[in-house]
């Protein structure tokens, strides 16, 4: 059982308030994701959370339990860090039965524990090895392993792909969301990465400047975000935003449409524009365009598109696709 | 990682050493003042009266005053000039390849290991012996006579002592400074036609310029007070000619008991100190904000 | 520069470097083969280097003569005595500033620190009076505590700049793991930072060792070290060099060694770490 609720959680350093107060439920068995870019506070309150920084106001209930003034070991709680911070003078094995240890647990419960775990992550032949005889996949599942055998009531990441290279970051993320649901225990992941957020969660939590700026399923987000902060941050590319006359005429401050929602042709269309770059992926093809008035946009076609530099092109967004924005950068809704 | 519990556990861990070192230096520093405006001497106890700055203006009109501070000045610049000179050419000669670079590495740091007392009396006897040591052989070999160091030139002889014990603390300072060096950073200079010269004034010397100012500093505040050379070769002597502040202040209060009078010495010398250790702390303190 | 040497030109400097080393170098194998000299060869004129009838005499009349035996047990007392005890200060102190920092730790390390730019005549005085009130003077006791508190900033120092290097990851991660303090320092905090605090250690054996101004001021007999011993070589009785040397090589040996196996490490705690 997990079920996190955090009541006007709020964070302070100085005089300089980090989180002005978040309020968060999360259900158990939920896999939730802290999306933000760097300095939101996403971490701090995952750290909040685990009990390594006090709040300063607030309370944190787990299974309804408010935990704010107890011990990180005391809150049931297992956390895999971005570093990994394996113990680097024990071997695997040891890592992974540490927190047993110190639990006081017996060395048959224990075998039994890592034995099992080291089988869920394929670890079973390199228990005998020290961390830094691991590749960097390897650690991390070292790390995950020693979160799994205490049996928490939640996970916590705290980025934990971020050292990785690209194809296993692939993996992994697919490793931990195979592990999600097999265990079925919340999980509670922080990232920058939206693609990340995208494809793990079953609920994102988009944070800036210490405040939430909207809760929701990935598709939710993607097709109703709340502002432009949070249009502008899930999706890549990125949101195009396009304010003045073709706003007005959308009855709204500024609109905003994604890339792949905006038709390209070569003889007609709503709006006229030059194609700067074009990257060809195969798949797809992103056109970084100057769209006349509107200033620079990113287009995306699917499939190989035989655009270059100088080329003249016809846009056409789609009118159902259009987000409209209020001069606080407010959602108001499609027409 | 602030918790209150962890902050408050901070302190407490903390505490033990800097109460100590407070009880150390701050309480004895204390006295050390309040003795430098009493006359009082261990020869005649119970005699202790205020005589305001009257140790002061004995200590700092004293002949044997200017001509230990001449001596503590010759001895910490000669000694500056000679180790950190030395110990960038031996820093730079011992950062090129050599056969058997780590032998002679750990031969030229070695000096800075051996005791004081051992360094002083073997150079005052093996070495600088007017009759029997290695250097008057040397000189009379040559055709030269032989000087006799300690009644000729006995600053220069300690100088000299001072320097072949600190020399080895400069070559290693700067040696690992050199060995910090990016070697990109010399090859780009290569590629824009800098020769060896140029990159030793344009990369190299700005690059140590931080290690040296750290051993100049550093070494200042030990040679200020060099102590045990003079005790045990020259005892000050003939005369003033070895005497520099530390060891006057010495003879001031272990040999004629005038407490007073060392006290303010010691004051005296504990400014003189100070001086540079602002330098130094201020350039630390930069460095720990990194 | 190096990689354009001709061949010969590079052997050219290296007899050239071999050179200056050894002269640097000359002082203490000098010594050290007097010390096989008897009196006579020692001040003999011209000097011997090899041709001299070997003897491991004088090495034997040091210890029947001056009891080298008790001064060189009192200098490895006083050295890792005051060593232990400033472990067992500097340790809690560098966690605490290194992993649990506050506004004031900077400034607290920078007081620690100028503590030790203090010159010592300045507080001799009062240190000599109240030793000499409390009966410390001539003791171990008293003498290992001088030597401590005058170590105290470095050791916490070193340590500090160590445990910095620690990444905090991984003490959080222990206590995620449930560890408390206690074994959160013993079982990960001390068994990383082992190198750390070997190297400490050493470079405070070393300085203690060759600390020359509290022993010999504050010493005369049962608890003076080899320092002092060497110095009462100062005033000499008939012919002595062999033996100031035999004497000399015995106190210098140990250290040399140990500094020699530490010299990388030493920088850094010689420098309060502003030279890596």
């Amino acid at each position: 059982m997990g079920a996190i609720r955090l009541e006007k959680v709020k964070k302070t350093f100085g005089t300089l308030d980090v989180i002005p107060g978040v309020d968060l439920d999360i259900n158990d068995g939920e896999f939730v994701v802290f999306v933000g870019p760097s300095g939101c506070g996403k971490s701090t309150l995952l750290r909040l959370i685990a009990g390594l920084e006090d709040v300063t106001d607030g309370k944190i209930l787990i299974n309804g339990v408010d935990v704010a003034n107890e011990a990180p070991a005391k809150r049931g709680l297992s956390m895999v860090f971005q570093s990994y911070a394996l113990y680097p003078h024990m071997t695997v094995y040891n890592n992974i039965a540490f927190g047993l240890k110190m639990a006081g647990e017996s060395k048959a419960v224990i075998d039994e524990k890592v034995q099992n775990a080291a089988k869920i992550l394929n670890l079973t032949d390199y228990l005998e090895r020290r961390p830094g005889a691991l590749s960097g996949g390897q650690r991390q599942r070292v790390a995950i392993g020693r979160a799994i055998v205490r049996n928490p009531a939640a996970f916590l990441f705290d980025e934990p792909l971020s050292n990785l290279d690209a194809a296993l970051r692939v993996n992994m993320r697919l490793e931990i969301t195979g592990l999600h649901q097999e265990l079925k225990t919340t999980m509670i992941y922080v990232t920058h990465d939206q693609v990340e957020a995208m494809t793990m969660a079953d609920k994102i939590v988009v944070l800036q400047a210490g405040r939430v700026e909207q809760v929701g399923k990935p598709m939710d987000l993607y097709n109703n975000p709340a502002n432009k902060f949070v249009a502008g941050f899930i999706g890549s590319p990125k949101m195009n935003f396009i304010g003045g006359d073709y706003a007005k005429k959308h009855d709204c401050h500024e609109i905003g449409i994604r890339p792949e929602h905006v038709a390209v042709s070569t003889e007609s269309g709503d709006l006229p524009a030059t194609v700067k770059i074009a990257e060809h992926l195969g798949a797809e093809t992103y056109l970084h365009v100057n769209a006349g008035g509107f200033g620079p946009m990113t287009v995306r076609a699917t499939g190989e598109v035989p655009l270059g530099e100088h080329d003249k092109i016809w846009l056409t967004p789609e009118q159902d696709r259009i987000h409209r924005f209020d001069a606080n950068g407010i959602a108001l809704g499609k027409l | 990682m602030s918790t209150r519990s962890s902050t408050l556990t901070g302190r407490i861990m903390s505490a033990p050493s800097i109460i100590a070192l407070f009880l150390w230096m701050i309480v004895p520093l204390g006295m050390t003042i309040y003795f430098s405006f009493l006359r009082y001497n261990l020869l005649s106890p119970g005699m202790e009266e205020w005589v305001g700055t009257l140790n002061y203006e004995f200590f700092l009109t004293d002949p044997a005053f200017f001509a230990s501070l001449a001596n503590t000045l010759l001895l910490v610049g000669s000694v500056l000039v000679i180790t950190v000179i030395g110990g960038v050419l031996l820093g730079l000669m011992l950062d090129q390849p050599i056969f058997g670079r780590g032998i002679l590495r750990l031969l030229v740091i070695a000096p800075f290991f051996i005791m004081p007392t051992v360094n002083a009396l073997v150079w005052k006897n093996l070495l600088m012996h007017p009759v029997s040591g290695m250097f008057a052989w040397i000189a009379n070999s040559l055709g030269f006579q032989s000087i006799d160091w300690f009644s000729e030139a006995p600053l220069t002889a300690i100088i000299i002592m001072v320097s072949w014990q600190w020399l080895p603390f400069a070559v290693l300072i700067l040696l690992t400074a050199l060995q910090s060096l990016d070697r990109d950073q010399k090859e780009a200079a290569q590629m824009d036609g800098a020769g060896p010269v140029s990159i030793f004034f344009y990369i190299t010397l700005p690059h140590l310029s931080r290690a040296i100012t750290v051993v100049v500093l550093i070494e200042t505040i030990f040679l200020l007070t060099v102590f045990a050379e003079i005790f045990v070769t020259t005892g000050g002597g003939p005369g003033l000619a070895t005497t520099n502040i530390a060891f006057l202040v010495y003879t001031q209060a272990l040999l004629q008991y005038d407490v007073g009078g060392a006290s303010a010495g010691g004051i005296v010398a504990v400014v003189l100190a100070n001086i540079v250790a602002i330098f130094l702390i201020r350039l630390i303190g930069k460095n720990l904000d990194r | 520069m190096e990689n354009k040497q001709t061949p010969l030109g590079h052997i050219g400097f290296s007899i050239f470097a071999w050179i200056v080393g050894l002269l640097i170098f000359f002082p203490i194998f000098w010594m050290v083969l007097t010390s096989f000299k008897t009196e006579l060869e020692a001040v003999s004129i011209p000097p011997s280097f090899i041709s001299f009838d070997w003897t491991l005499e004088n090495y034997a009349e040091v210890q029947a003569r001056s009891d080298y035996f008790r001064f060189a047990m009192n200098s490895v007392i006083l050295s890792v005595g005051s060593t232990l005890v400033g472990l067992l200060f500097a340790v809690p102190c560098a966690w605490a500033m290194a992993f649990n920092p506050t506004k004031r730790t900077k400034d607290a390390l920078l007081w620690m620190l100028s503590t030790k730019m203090m010159p010592p005549v300045g507080v001799l005085v009062p240190i000599y009076l109240v030793f000499r009130d409390w009966g410390l003077l001539d003791t171990r006791f008293g003498l290992i505590m001088v030597l401590f508190l005058m170590n105290l900033p470095i050791m916490v120092w070193m340590l500090y700049t160590y445990f910095k290097e620690i990444p905090s990851d991984i003490l959080e991660a222990a206590r995620m793991d449930g560890a408390t303090l206690p074994k959160e320092i013993i079982f990960v905090l001390l068994p990383m930072a082992v190198p750390g605090i070997a190297s400490t250690m050493l470079l405070n054996i070393i300085l203690a060792w060759n600390e020359a101004f509290w022993t010999l001021n504050l010493t005369t007999a049962d608890a003076a070290p080899l320092t002092a011993f060497i110095a009462s070589y100062s005033s000499p009785e008939g012919l002595f060099w062999s033996k100031l040397s035999a004497a000399s090589t015995l106190a210098v040996a140990p250290i040399l060694i140990i500094g020699w196996f530490s010299q990388k490490q030493l920088v850094r705690g010689l420098t309060f770490g502003a030279v890596k």
